[in-house]
């Protein structure tokens, strides 16, 4: 049999089932598949080294000590190429090794996905085979609890009813058993099965099934990756292997984010690199002046080679400039990079490692998907957060429910398990009916699926299971689904005695009040999906009739059932919505034999059209759905997070304006967002949605424009003016405006019917959003919740935003927003994979940008200040020697030191630093929320601050250099009376610089671990240790002994010893007096001010 | 009711992950830095008078003796054709110029500093690689071959440039010169001369054998294994002299240690009185307007003559001093103001 036929399309593929030719199919052509090799992996062993280094050497700082190398290498400079080669070798090698090493943990995880031994059906045997030997066709079988080798079409289960169960925790964190389903009519002899099948091309989306056959769907296709659970042992085709299968498509990498301190990195670095050029632009030209005086070019002592004669006047300058380059390279450092990296690597294990993230509920601390945005946490000034699941637990509690205009409280359902009978109004014999038909519609319309695992070893013997599940106590029954509504809703009809039994071969089994199983045959899902905001089931009863239960937001139900049965039930639910719950309305009809045949005819071709199925889907779906009568209506709640309102003040006191965008009614999310403290009591609301836009009068577009001119008024132009770096002022003076729109009017006001207003619309809309505590975007679509954080994004100042959440729906935003936070929910574990960072809970939001973001930042903004201080000061004296050696080039340090500065002397102590500093505690930070604005608009890397560190390396630099030439009027000495060279005054220059820098930092060092110590004294115990070496051997492949016994001589020198101590003591001593004098006076600040280091 | 798993997600709780280490919080407040600024400052004045005085106990007499003024004994030997030239420098010492007495010639506007120059010579040669004397290095240039292509030994400017005025010193007691002895071991670092530089091991028993097929520098009079024909341990490139130019001085202004005034009568120092200088002038300067000098000085513990050092240390302690007491006052004053808020 073939299995299916359509016309070939181009872009779909034919697949012989079994390798075997279809009789009555034209020749057998062998298509050419991709086999089933995993390669995750970027590198083999050939190409790693070639690859790997044109990777690192198109990053720009990179290629620069490249051409430095190079430029060293073949002109003659100053230093010798190892100086700047080695410590480019160095960061070479070890981001290499990195990368190597990563990517031999891929090429570890693909062998072993890819030698995993399956089972493949051939010529009616089980040949063992290893998984990437798997080709498109191959019959594969698959035991229990394996997970599948590639993408498989199921032909055959050991389950009686061609079912099998399925989990894709691995793929999207759903744990939940999916049924799949065998291809219908398929023969039991598998051997001699010719088949082909027609699908799509692969295409990426996990949720987005394509199979369009006959009767193939989402339900017949076993994902690779996914787990098989409950059933023994299934066989499947292979339809598409290896980097074709919807796990490999969808493994990609996220779009790289930069953080805004690696932007005020490139800005120093463009100024230090103008700093460079002008320098050596300097040097030259004074060089060229200088030479000109007679006898300087060229004295006796020291005359040039005939080649150095020959060589044209410009092309010398042009080497001249480009050897004062390489002499003064060094002021931008190769190692900053590195350390920064690691900086960020390393510091970014403290989130993971924390256990105040760590949550008991789900066993899961925090997750880092990206070290690169540390810092970011520290500079937050927006956060978009979802409602649902974010906000609130998504732990939902059935409260009430209505029907037909009576009101069904339920509460406490241990205390009263009866108290749903009577609670209000007339109990009649019509009543009871429609109640029962309500809950029956509760009890089947959904997804849910009942744990079998609860129900011990027995019931895997499967088909026993209803009997054996029926006298266990219902409180043990547990239900999975993929939203927790569901969950409640199920749970609130069980509380009420109508229990959801399971659904079994396309059966549903209900216990009714009476304890009879009524069973109902499922004919169609209609899936929820988030633009029709509803879902529905089509059952058909024992006696025949063929019903459709709907159940969906009031606003998507409303409209499709008689509008005399809407107001009795609106009332409850508005009134519901504003307690903040979430409310529900289920509507019904019956189908009569013809309406339903149109019905089942019209899914089944929109199910396996090729092209816009979506789109087919969604018209059948809203087609079927019309028409209905509403029964009634339900009210869950859906309790806040813990802390969840002391983690939004703490986010406002830290200045962060917190908007909250969900794709929830109104006065639900509004009634959540007081719950959270978002808004206040007295906070002023300015409200913009479709209701407030109603007006008998205007068009909607000139009733936007009027509330939006209005809302602007209130809010920002009678606002005083709010105090520059004060972005939220916290005394009541000032009135705190709230402001609420919806997404229908979201989308007015993005894309107005006339182009020509859209940025008007705009520039108010986000002025009056600016100045208002609090933004609640309600009725939102996932895209609009992404554009919402893109229009932020952009606007003036390009401020910083995070966006948290947990639910697929969420995922668009948290890629959008600078920082991406995944809730590790229950809606599966989208959000998590897509985020940045992951958390359990809200509440822990509080600490990683409190305290985890403050100290990152403030860490890696002191790194990068530090780290382009220590290289001026240490180039500045070169520089300045260069006007006492004729321009030569004269290095002042020896070459060691020159490459050892940066790796080895001065990298720990700013490293243990960046890692380990606590300038304030972290209980500090987290009691007080306003330290957060002391970093707020990147405060540390502004040009202030920037200029304050260059001032300081400059001045340090001259003092270095003029302390020792001071010293060098007079030469000698030593008492012997002996005078020092040249590398004498180099190293005196080098120890002082050494030395106070690290001192410098130990300064601001606020605290002092064991490893602060270790590194500080001990970077300084190895210079010493070092410059005593390298001067006590005579290094067999040096050409000059340059430093030769110079250190000891210095440490001989009395003076020399005096020169140090007090350059060392006069560099410091502006630093020390200005940590003294900076202290604020007032008694309030000074418990928190006073461990702020910084002098700005 | 934990279970082994869940030990293992965990994350771990130790001081370290959870950056709890114990640590110092040091605070630079008003009651450490105001006494330690203070007692910074006074230690810093005391050690700067202690330099100060000594700088001031240290004799220095120096001349200049380029020949620049017409009037000035060596005028007539800067004339680049007087080949031999002598002059005689005349000077009297009113008071006892306490020994050991250094004595240091000194060049300015000699840029010893140039990198070419810096880089104009043969380690391996100068540590006596006979290997190296063929084949000289190859930054020697212009000054690794003669004319002839004869490898140059020891090739590089630095050693062809090497100083060679020489000096005599007469004290002139009631009109007859008596040499004043000067002492040249010791006067180069104790290291280049025992392990840095060595001399090639003669060929044959002899020293000059080892220097076959090589030419002497250029400026040389001659080759280096006649530099002291007397003493062997100061001859070749142990030569004292030698090592002392080849120590590259630091700035274009330097003084090189030339001999010492340690023997016979003159140990205590030199006697007031009358003296004369015999230069033999052989070392052009003029031509890029450089300068000459000689300079008699004697070194305390803190090396030869130099004021700044203790200038510097009265300045900075004195500056702490002050600090000390400004912050002492705005301290006090701020204190105040607080008590008031409060």
């Amino acid at each position: 049999i073939r299995l299916m036929y359509y016309e070939k399309r181009v872009d779909s593929r034919t697949i012989y089932v079994g390798h075997r030719p279809c009789p009555d199919t034209e020749a057998f052509i062998p298509s050419k598949f991709c086999d089933n090799r995993i390669v995750s992996s970027k590198y083999t062993v050939w190409n790693f080294l070639p690859k790997n280094l044109f990777e690192q050497f198109r990053r720009i700082a990179n290629f620069y000590f490249l051409i430095i190398f190079l430029v060293q290498v073949i002109v003659d400079t100053p230093t010798s190429p190892v100086t700047s080669g080695l410590p480019l070798f160095f960061v070479i090698t070890v981001t290499a090794i990195k990368q190597g090493y990563e990517d031999w943990l891929r090429h570890k995880a693909d062998n072993e996905v890819n030698k995993y031994p399956v089972t493949v059906l051939e010529d009616g045997r089980s040949v063992k085979k290893e998984s990437e030997k798997i080709k498109v066709g191959d019959v594969v079988e698959v035991v229990e609890d394996e997970t599948f080798p590639c993408d498989l079409i199921l032909l055959q289960s050991s389950r009686e009813d061609g079912t099998c169960f399925v989990t894709t925790a691995s793929l999207d964190g759903e744990s939940n058993h999916k049924t799949h389903y065998t291809v219908p009519d398929t023969e039991k002899d598998l051997q001699a099965l010719p088949a082909t099948i027609e699908c799509e091309q692969p295409q990426p989306d996990l949720y987005k099934h394509y199979l369009a056959f006959l009767s193939l769907g989402p339900e017949n296709l076993l994902l690779k990756g996914a787990t098989l659970k409950n059933t023994k042992k299934i066989y499947g085709v292979a339809v598409y292997t290896g980097m074709e299968t919807k796990m490999a498509l969808n493994y990609q990498g996220k779009s790289q984010k930069r953080s805004a301190v690696e932007k005020s990195i490139n800005a120093f670095l463009l100024v230090y690199l103008c700093i460079l050029i002008s320098k050596a632009v300097v040097c030259t030209t004074l060089k060229y002046v200088w030479q000109s005086k007679e006898g300087q070019d060229e004295p006796w002592y020291n005359q040039k080679t005939q080649k150095e004669k020959d060589t044209n006047m410009y092309l010398k300058m042009f080497t001249d400039f480009l050897s004062f380059m390489v002499l003064f390279n060094f002021i931008i450092p190769v190692s900053m990079y590195v350390t920064v990296e690691m900086q960020k690597f390393l510091g970014s294990f403290f989130i993971t490692w924390d256990k105040d993230f760590f949550d008991p509920e789900i066993q899961e601390g925090a997750l880092v998907n990206t070290s690169d945005l540390n810092e970011e946490l520290g500079q937050v000034e927006y956060v978009f957060t979802d409602k649902t699941g974010t906000l609130t637990q998504n732990n939902m509690e059935f409260i009430e429910c209505c029907i037909d205009g009576f009101q069904y409280k339920h509460r406490d359902t241990r205390s009263e398990l009866d108290g749903f009978t009577v609670t209000d109004g007339p109990v009649n014999k019509l009543q009871q009916k429609k109640e029962e038909l309500f809950l029956r519609a509760l009890c089947l319309c959904h997804t849910v699926q009942v744990k079998e695992a609860g129900s011990e070893v027995l019931a895997d013997q499967v088909d026993g299971i209803d009997g054996l599940l029926l006298p266990q106590p219902e409180e043990e029954r547990g239900f999975i689904a993929s939203s927790p509504d569901e969950i409640a809703l199920v749970r609130g009809a069980m509380e009420y005695g109508f229990t959801f039994l399971g659904l079994e071969s396309k059966s549903m089994k209900i216990k009714n009040r009476e304890n009879n199983i009524e069973e109902y045959k499922l004919l169609h899902v209609l899936n929820f999906d988030p633009v029709r905001r509803r879902m529905s089931v089509i059952v058909q009863t024992k006696s025949g009739e063929t019903l459709l239960f709907c159940k969906g937001a009031d606003s998507s139900i409303f409209p499709r059932v008689r509008p005399e049965e809407v107001d009795r039930i609106r009332m409850h639910v508005e009134r519901n919505a504003t307690e903040g719950y979430r409310t529900l309305c289920v509507a019904y009809k019956q189908l009569s034999a013809e309406e339903y045949a149109v019905a089942d005819t019209g899914l089944r071709e929109a199910r396996l059209a090729l092209q816009d199925r979506e789109q087919k889907l969604m018209a059948m779906y809203n087609q079927v759905e019309t028409g209905m009568s509403l029964i009634g209506a339900t009210a869950v709640e859906d309790r806040l997070q813990e802390e969840a309102a002391e983690t939004m003040e703490a986010l406002q006191g830290a200045g962060m304006k917190v908007w909250v965008l969900t794709g929830d009614k109104m006065e639900t999310a509004k009634s959540t967002c007081y719950a959270c403290r978002l808004f206040q009591r007295g906070t002023e609301l300015l409200e913009l949605t479709v209701r407030t836009l109603e007006d008998g009068r205007l068009k909607r577009e000139e009733k936007l424009l009027e509330l939006l001119r209005d809302y602007h008024r209130r809010a920002v132009q009678d606002a005083p003016p709010v105090k520059a770096g004060v972005t939220r002022s916290w005394s009541t003076a000032n009135q705190d405006y709230g402001f609420i729109i919806d997404g229908a009017t979201l989308s007015l006001v993005m894309n107005p019917p006339r182009e020509a207003d859209a940025s008007q619309y705009r520039s108010l809309f986000l002025q009056i959003c600016q100045n208002c505590t609090a933004v609640l975007c309600c009725r939102m679509a996932p895209l609009q919740k992404a554009q919402i954080v893109k229009m932020v994004k952009n606007s003036k100042g390009s401020p910083i935003t995070l966006s948290i959440g947990d639910g697929a729906n969420d995922v668009s935003m948290i890629l959008e927003a600078h920082v991406g936070i995944g809730i590790k929910g229950k809606e599966g574990r989208q959000a998590v994979r897509n985020s940045d960072y992951a958390i359990p809970k809200l509440k822990h939001l509080k600490k990683l940008l409190l305290a985890h973001g403050h100290l990152y930042y403030v860490r890696i903004a002191h790194l990068v200040q530090y780290f382009f201080y220590k290289n001026l000061c240490f180039i500045l004296p070169q520089f300045l020697y260069q006007f006492f050696c004729g321009y030569s080039q004269q290095p002042l340090y020896d070459a060691a030191y020159l490459t050892m500065y940066n790796i080895c002397f001065t990298s720990m102590p700013i490293l243990a630093y960046s890692l380990l500093e606590q300038h304030i505690s972290m209980e500090i930070l987290l009691d007080n929320a306003a330290l957060y604005r002391e970093i707020a608009n990147n405060a540390m890397l502004r040009w202030r601050p920037f200029l304050y560190w260059t001032v300081l390396g400059i001045f340090q630099g001259l003092l270095f250099f003029f302390g020792v030439r001071f010293l060098f009027s007079n030469p000698a000495l030593q008492d012997n009376g002996q005078v020092f060279g040249n590398w004498s005054y180099g190293t005196i220059v080098f120890t002082v610089l050494v030395f106070t820098v690290t001192l410098k930092l130990a300064l601001d060092t606020r605290h002092w671990t064991w490893i602060n110590h270790f590194v500080i004294w001990g970077s300084l115990a190895f210079y010493v240790f070092f410059s005593f070496f390298w001067g006590g051997i005579i290094w067999p492949f040096l050409k000059q002994q340059r430093l030769y016994f110079v250190f000891a001589n210095m440490l001989s020198s009395v003076s020399a010893w005096l020169v140090i101590i007090i350059l060392i003591l006069l560099s410091l001593l502006p630093e020390i007096l200005l940590v003294v004098l900076r202290k604020p006076r007032g008694p309030h600040s000074r418990q928190v001010y006073l461990f702020l280091p910084f002098p700005f | 009711m934990k279970n082994e798993g869940e030990a293992a997600k965990r994350p771990d709780n130790t001081a370290f992950t959870q950056q709890r280490l114990p640590a110092w919080q040091p605070i630079l407040s008003a009651g450490i830095v105001i006494p330690g600024f203070l007692l910074i400052g006074l230690a810093f004045i005391g050690i700067g008078i202690g330099l100060f005085l000594t700088s001031q106990t240290i004799q220095v007499w120096e001349m200049d003796y380029t020949g620049v003024e017409k009037d000035s004994p060596c005028f007539r030997c800067t004339i680049l054709s007087n080949q031999n030239c002598t002059c005689e420098v005349t000077f009297s010492l009113s008071t006892l110029f306490t020994g050991p007495v250094f004595f240091y010639y000194g060049l300015s506007n000699y840029y010893q500093n140039f990198r070419k120059y810096g880089v104009s010579k043969d380690y391996y040669q100068l540590a006596g690689d006979t290997g190296y004397f063929k084949s000289p290095e190859a930054d020697c240039a212009p000054y690794a071959y003669d004319s002839k292509k004869n490898p140059i030994v020891p090739c590089g400017a630095i050693a062809n440039s090497i100083f060679n005025d020489t000096f005599e010193l007469y004290q002139i007691i009631n009109g007859t010169k008596k040499q004043v002895p000067l002492d040249g071991k010791g006067i180069s670092w104790w290291t280049d001369y025992n392990i840095k530089y060595r001399n090639p091991s003669p060929v044959n028993g002899s020293f000059a054998k080892s220097f076959d097929g090589t030419v002497k520098p250029i400026n040389w009079p001659k080759p280096a294994y006649e530099l002291d024909l007397i003493d062997p341990n100061n001859n070749g490139f142990l030569n004292q002299d030698f090592l002392v130019w080849m120590r590259r001085a630091a700035l274009p202004q330097f003084r090189k240690l030339y001999r010492r005034i340690t023997d016979g009568d003159y140990a205590a120092g030199l006697p007031a009185g009358n003296y004369s200088l015999k230069v033999h002038y052989n070392y052009p300067v003029l031509s890029f307007d450089g300068r000459k000098k000689v300079v008699f000085s004697n070194v305390s513990w803190m090396g030869g003559k130099n004021d700044f050092l203790g200038i510097a240390y009265l300045v900075v302690g004195s500056l702490c001093v002050v600090m000390s007491v400004v912050m002492l006052v705005v301290y006090a004053k701020f204190k105040f103001s607080d008590d008031d808020d409060a």
